[in-house]
């Protein structure tokens, strides 16, 4: 089996975010990156299947020198390879349409790729790749087990789970559920040392148009100063929802 | 021309999203000069609709579409899209819906922008503002392709009444097996209780309550404002409560009108999936809780005391103003 896990390089979830250049681009400064977590829950369940079930995992990202050290960390985790695809990513189409054409050239079996990534929240990417490409398509996926190209998987629903069954060739948009927090895998000094050796391969986007654009960014209002209630006087705030707040 | 809106429903009957993703929709196509067509699947009080501004409802009947699948849907709406020359297309943020709106994007070519809270200014350039950052900032982002796609941020915009004639039409798109290549095999969902996703209050509890057994008073304090009960990523982490309740950053956003958070101490990632919550109510023995500073009410106290007695005061006021 051939797996691809797209990773998207994101500011590390502690990130206070900021903008700059009047406000029209994500200030970087102080900023850590890392491998977008909804993709690093799929990555580590590629490595069980590589371990368990036998599998080649490659990994790609869109973006510039910059993601580099985030995709080494990938390889250190276990991946076999990497492909950058030499390109700021500007919209969920444009990444979409140069992951789907590192796909094909590639001829992977399963793509395995974040529900969303949680610096522009697009959540497109999966689902654009998979119509583009006519593959199987598995949402917020929290649980994948592969028999032959049988696939049985769980998506997370409003309210609950569904279980749903398709075939290989196949898109995963996962997340937490692929495997639990406590799965995920710290590079150990081997795996940073093999990965300098893995291959990295830089390749040039394919002509593709984005859809949307950012034009400015905004932070939220500061919020108010709290309200604060005495324990013994639970009845002030009742009154404070009912009556100033009106959520009651 | 015209405005088509995804207007979902379970078990036949319209979710509280599509009456505010019709709204969206109705707003949209006064800034457009057109109107509002919207596509519902196997809904019979198709009619509703008019109350929000829709003039015509496209109703697919089909029984093999009373599961959700999103490549089927998504092959209907598109088809709907078509047929209506819609110019934009409105959906929720439901998880279903998104699911099935960028399978939409991709065969319509049209650009898609999720988590928007506001409905656009002008026509041209069409620019929504949205959440980014896991509600950390907001962007400003314009669609450039002549048919867009608006995902509207679920309890942003808010229902809005416009009371017009919904004429209701048959609508049956060339659905094919090759839409069901994935197929739902069986739903274990919660029924008769509040989402997530659309409760209007959201009680939500974290390691304070230090163990999964102190978790009665939190689903009756739930259960007597009709809530839905969530919780931080520790204590999922832990497996005291499901992955479904993690709510913040890497969980399931929350956007209620009503957030009480008991026994959390307000970790960045959490405050930001849960920031677009209209009010917030923090319930915790730290005063220098981070919480307290993105909160609007605040209790400082143990709440083994402080739930007791605020599920006890609230059944007195609920039974006065029933």
């Amino acid at each position: 089996m051939k797996i691809l896990v797209c990773i998207s390089n994101v500011p590390d979830t502690t990130s206070k975010i900021n903008f700059t250049d009047n406000d029209t681009k994500f200030d970087t400064t102080g900023v850590q990156f890392v491998i977008n977590p909804n993709d690093e829950f799929g990555l580590t369940r590629a490595m069980w299947f590589k371990e368990k079930q036998g599998a080649t995992v490659h990994v790609a990202t869109v973006g510039g020198a910059n993601t580099e050290p985030t995709i080494r960390k990938a390889l250190a985790i276990g991946a076999d390879e990497a492909i950058r695809v030499n390109a700021e990513p500007i919209d969920g189409y444009f990444v979409a349409k140069q992951l789907a054409h590192v796909i094909k050239s590639g001829g992977y079996d399963l793509v395995i790729a974040g529900r969303e990534s949680i610096d522009y929240n697009g959540g497109m990417v999966p689902g654009i790749m998979a119509t583009l490409l006519d593959m199987n398509f598995v949402n917020t996926c929290i649980s994948l087990e592969i028999d032959g190209d049988k696939v049985t998987a769980i998506r997370e629903i409003d309210g609950g789970k569904e279980k749903l069954s398709t075939s290989l060739p196949l898109i995963i948009g996962g997340q937490k559920g692929l495997v639990e927090e406590s799965d995920l895998r710290i590079p150990n000094m081997r795996g940073i040392m093999m990965a300098r050796q893995k291959k990295l391969n830089v390749v040039e986007p394919i002509d593709a148009k984005a859809m949307t654009t950012d034009d400015k960014f905004e932070k939220p209002a500061p919020k108010g100063t709290v309200k604060l209630v005495n324990a013994d006087n639970i009845d002030e705030l009742i009154n404070l929802l009912h009556n100033e707040a009106k959520v009651i | 021309m015209s405005v088509l809106v995804y207007t979902e429903s379970e078990n036949g009957k319209f979710k509280k999203n599509a009456f505010e993703v019709a709204s969206y929709a109705y707003e949209v196509a006064q800034l457009l000069s057109t109107t509002v067509t919207a596509i519902s699947f196997n809904t019979s009080n198709n009619e509703v609709l008019g109350d929000y501004g829709v003039a015509k409802v496209l109703n697919v009947t089909n029984d093999i579409l009373k599961t959700f699948n999103a490549k089927a849907y998504a092959h209907a709406i598109t088809e709907a899209a078509e047929k209506e020359g819609a110019n934009v297309v409105i959906v929720s943020s439901s998880t279903d819906t998104k699911y099935l709106a960028p399978i939409v994007s991709a065969k319509l070519k049209a650009g898609y922008v999720p988590n928007v809270v506001t409905a656009p200014e002008n026509a041209s350039p069409f620019t929504v503002k949205r959440t980014a950052f896991s509600n950390k900032g907001f962007a400003h982002t314009e669609i450039n392709t002549d048919i867009k796609i608006v995902g509207v941020s679920n309890n942003a915009f808010g229902i809005k009444e416009h009371k017009i004639t919904a004429a209701v039409e048959a609508f049956c798109p060339a659905i094919t097996d090759a839409d069901f290549t994935t197929k739902s095999t069986e739903v274990d969902k919660v029924v008769g209780k509040a989402t997530i996703a659309d409760a209007d209050i959201v009680v939500s509890a974290g390691r304070g309550l230090k163990g999964p057994e102190n978790w009665g008073m939190i689903e009756e304090l739930a259960n007597v404002l009709g809530a839905a009960t969530a919780c931080s990523k520790p204590v999922s982490d832990l497996g005291w409560r499901p992955h479904g309740e993690h709510v913040g950053q890497t969980g399931k956003p929350v956007a209620s009108n009503l957030y009480i958070a008991i026994g959390i101490s307000g970790a960045i990632q959490h405050l930001a999936g849960v920031s677009s919550s209209k009010v917030k109510v923090v319930i915790n023995t730290d005063p220098e809780a981070p919480f307290f500073k993105a909160a609007d009410y605040g209790i400082v106290g143990d709440a083994f005391e402080v739930v007791p007695k605020l599920i006890e005061k609230l059944k007195e006021f609920k039974a006065q103003n029933a």
